[in-house]
């Protein structure tokens, strides 16, 4: 057994009256080990970037406070330390690594001078051995021509990069552990591989110890030693990431993983034969203005052609930029196109003016991404279901009417429609729009991203309410997505976008098991815990995690 | 809402200059009642000082000031929330169109509020009423003239930012237009920001409209504030009580309007709330 880094002792923290439990977290028992990642999962709301947070004492103070319990550290217990002796610890002896790594560095310094004035700060080295740190580091995290990044700033980054670097200023010190709170979340899942693959490496390298938190099983199936699974507030269970893994003893652990998208074959699927409802014909969309001043250009969608048949759910999959979203607010005639040809039931809706666009709409309604921004904060649920129809002429007491029915069809108590938004929780609020886009009895549902700001528990429920619904309505479903797992478990066929063009369509059996084009197959391979996925029984950390992406 | 409400009234600053506003708007309410004579009416000998017959002492003419600073309340008030009213409509329609247009409609809008927004505010406000003949709708359009700027670029901003939201994004999925969108979905969810900065807004009105009664550019026929300190500032240093009331029911009425709209702010806008 390696030595322990950092432990918790019944660590407790207290949320500020009026919250919806007394505690984030109780009694949290956890440690951490040299050389080992330590996982600490759980769902949106569990605690469980609250108990990173209190480790380094940045608690939203005074609201939120270490309310009993110690945090055991090089023999100081930190949940008391004065605040000098943390700004000691924080970056010189814990590091760490944020979700957003835009807002986690400054715009206005460039990554260099952000990473000098750590050492500056902690350290006595001169100007040049301070450089030499600085380039040592950037390049041991992989980061290309480490001349050119120092005087680089943190939007002429990727995403990617910028984690990088933000890993880089976390291990600038060596620290004893690196906390890491959800640093994959916010990127694509190829990026995502590559900052697990490097984390790793790193921590193996330097002995350090890890706590990761993260919500996603795949990326413990990845990156985990020791696992600790975390359920409002209270710890249920807590291993080695096999034993968790392969046989969890806990009923909401086993639910976690049951209700994870998996990367299993998809079942097989009769072949549509019913006519195309929506063609795309090469359509192409530009972002950015060309001004007087120049301005910047960036191709959207390059010549996109797509085909939805009648009764078919269509696929969209590829990662943030690859024009997936822009291509179904198209298709909605929510953006306008450059160039190319709509065909909704082989008409053409490309260049239909708003007035003439109106019945179109009732015919091709939209799920959105985000649960929070896409419901009016200041309508009642009923007033948001039967706004459609009263648009189109239905008079409101009828349209009411419907919308009480839409309600228990999406699966929601009738007493929700005197509600707001804010009163439901994200899946709650995504079964209202849903409803919502029911309520003009549609023929084609265009769904944006519709369970990834969900968590998996959700999703799952999300993604069986919108199956059901598509069966019992007939109805015709054009679904966007990042996570390839998603899209096998609910499309008929598969298109996977690259760059503003579609790289590869095909049934999606065919995607499984004979991914023809690079970029598909890269994506498979990116899927976090798929190695774990594919082999049932779990063994050792997986071999692929050793293996540069 | 009712949230709201609860914070508001967490707020002892605010609900001070509640009580401040109460009281003034039973004044105004009750005036007619109190002092049923006009207020230009000569009450009694001139420069009578406070305490005797008359509450607050009478002017240079012998007229009850208490009278003329009850009626002047009743004009402050029209006026302030006259214009600030004006203001906001038209704050909101430009602000409001421009936002939700963008583009060239944008530019132009946004160019002409800035343009009004480079003239020193009571001095075009002099202006205005200079040429339109001093009255109170003259005052009322004037203060409106210079005050509707800044609503306009609050609701431009509001939304510019409302606009891209996925809830606006699936209204027009619905086919709803453009006044359907405008009417119930962004302009409700701005009225809070509107509500707050309208409310200071009205305390900035009264002290414009002193200001031009002062100068001798406020209705004549008509009783206010800054007439009284304007027809008393020849006497401040024998007979200080002609300017002094009047200009203690100003800055309590501005005070008390400025700690409702702090209040009103940080009640409806979450970004404020947690400080």
């Amino acid at each position: 057994m390696s030595e322990t880094v950092l432990e918790l002792e019944k660590l407790t923290i207290a949320l500020p009256p009026g919250a919806d439990r007394a505690n984030a977290v109780s009694d949290v028992d956890l440690v951490l080990r040299a050389g080992k990642v330590t996982c600490l999962i759980g769902e949106s709301g569990s605690g469980k970037s609250l108990v990173a947070r209190s480790i380094l004492g940045l608690l939203p103070r005074p609201h939120v406070r270490v309310g009993s319990g110690r945090i055991l550290f090089e023999g100081q217990d930190l949940a008391v330390a004065p605040q000098n002796n943390m700004r000691v610890i924080r970056g010189a002896k814990i590091g760490m690594i944020f979700q957003e790594p835009m807002t986690a560095l400054n715009p206005l310094h460039t990554i260099g001078r952000q990473l000098d004035e750590v050492l500056r700060i902690h350290t006595q080295l001169g100007k040049t051995a301070r450089r030499a740190r600085v380039l040592e580091l950037i390049d041991s995290v992989h980061l290309p021509e480490p001349g050119r990044i120092i005087r680089s700033y943190p939007h002429q980054l990727s995403g990617g990069q910028r984690q990088r670097a933000m890993i880089a200023m976390a291990l600038l010190l060596s620290p004893r552990l690196l906390i890491a709170d959800e640093p994959t979340t916010a990127l694509d899942v190829t990026t995502q591989a590559q900052i697990l693959y490097l984390i790793r490496e790193l921590q193996r390298e330097h002995r350090t110890s890890v706590l990761f938190i993260t919500h996603d099983f795949g990326v413990v199936a990845d990156i985990a030693d020791e696992v600790a699974v975390l359920q409002r507030g209270t710890l249920v269970e807590r291993g080695t990431a096999a034993a968790v893994l392969g046989a969890p003893g806990h009923p909401y652990t086993r639910a976690l993983i049951a209700a994870m998208p998996k990367l299993v074959p998809p079942p097989a699927r009769p072949a549509n034969v019913q006519p195309f409802i929506v063609e795309a014909r090469d359509i192409a969309k530009t972002y950015g203005t060309r001004s007087m001043f120049g301005g910047r250009v960036t191709p959207a969608l390059a010549g996109v052609t797509i085909e939805l048949r009648r009764g078919e759910t269509l696929g969209v999959v590829g990662e943030s930029g690859s024009g997936k979203s822009t291509l179904a607010r198209a298709v909605t005639r929510l953006l306008p196109i450059d160039s190319g040809e709509i065909l909704l039931d082989g008409a053409d809706i490309a260049q239909l003016s708003r007035r003439q666009l109106r019945p179109i709409r009732k015919r091709v309604q939209m799920v959105f991404q985000d649960p929070y921004a896409s419901l009016d904060p200041r309508q009642r649920i009923i007033d948001i279901i039967a706004e459609g129809p009263v648009i189109h002429g239905t008079l409101p007491a009828k349209a009411r009417e419907e919308a009480q029915t839409l309600l228990g069809l999406v699966g929601l108590d009738p007493s929700a429609a005197q509600r707001f938004p804010h009163e439901f929780s994200g899946g709650q609020r995504q079964r209202i729009g849903i409803a919502r886009a029911l309520a003009l009895h549609p023929e084609v549902l265009i769904a944006d991203e519709p369970v990834s700001a969900l968590d998996v528990s959700v999703q799952a429920q999300i993604l069986a309410l919108l199956a059901d619904i598509k069966a019992r309505l007939h109805l015709s479903m054009l679904f966007v997505t990042h996570d390839l797992r998603v899209a096998l478990q609910v499309c008929d066929r598969i298109a996977v976008m690259k760059h503003g063009e579609v790289v590869e369509v095909a049934p999606t059996n065919d995607i499984f098991f004979n991914p023809q084009h690079a970029y598909t197959k890269a994506l498979f391979m990116a899927v976090p815990g798929g190695t774990w996925q594919d082999r049932q029984d779990w063994k050792a950390p997986p071999e692929r995690i050793g293996r540069k992406p | 809402m009712k949230a709201g409400f609860t914070r508001f009234a967490r707020n002892r600053m605010a609900l001070f200059g509640a009580a401040v506003l109460l009281c003034l708007l039973l004044l105004v309410l009750f005036t007619p009642v109190i002092y049923p004579d006009n207020p230009f009416k000569l009450a009694g000998p001139a420069l009578q000082p406070p305490g005797g017959r008359f509450l607050l002492g009478t002017d240079t003419l012998g007229r009850d000031i208490a009278a003329e600073i009850a009626y002047g309340a009743r004009t402050s008030l029209i006026i302030g929330v006259g214009a600030t009213f004006v203001a906001i409509v038209l704050g909101a329609v430009a602000g409001g169109v421009a936002g939700y247009y963008r583009g060239a409609t944008e530019t132009v809008l946004m160019r002409i509020t800035e343009f009004f927004q480079t003239i020193p505010a009571f001095i075009f406000a002099l202006l205005i009423v200079a040429i339109l003949s001093p009255s109170v709708s003259s005052e009322i359009i004037a203060i409106a003239a210079v005050s509707w700027p800044s609503i306009a670029r609050l609701v431009r901003g509001e939304f510019v930012s409302l606009g891209g939201r996925e809830f606006v994004q699936a209204s027009a999925s619905l086919g709803a237009s453009d006044a359907r969108i405008i009417f119930h979905h962004m302009l409700p969810n701005c009225a809070s920001s509107i509500i707050a900065v309208g409310s200071l807004l009205i305390g900035t009105a009264i002290l414009l409209e002193a200001g031009l009664a002062f100068l001798g550019l406020g209705d004549p026929n008509v009783m206010s504030w800054g007439l009284i300190i304007s027809a008393g500032r020849a006497v401040l240093r024998s007979a200080w009580w002609i300017c002094t009331f009047p200009g203690i029911a100003i800055l309590l009425t501005v005070l008390g309007i400025n700690l409702v709209g702090d209040g009103l702010n940080e009640a409806l806008n979450p970004r404020l709330r947690e400080r």
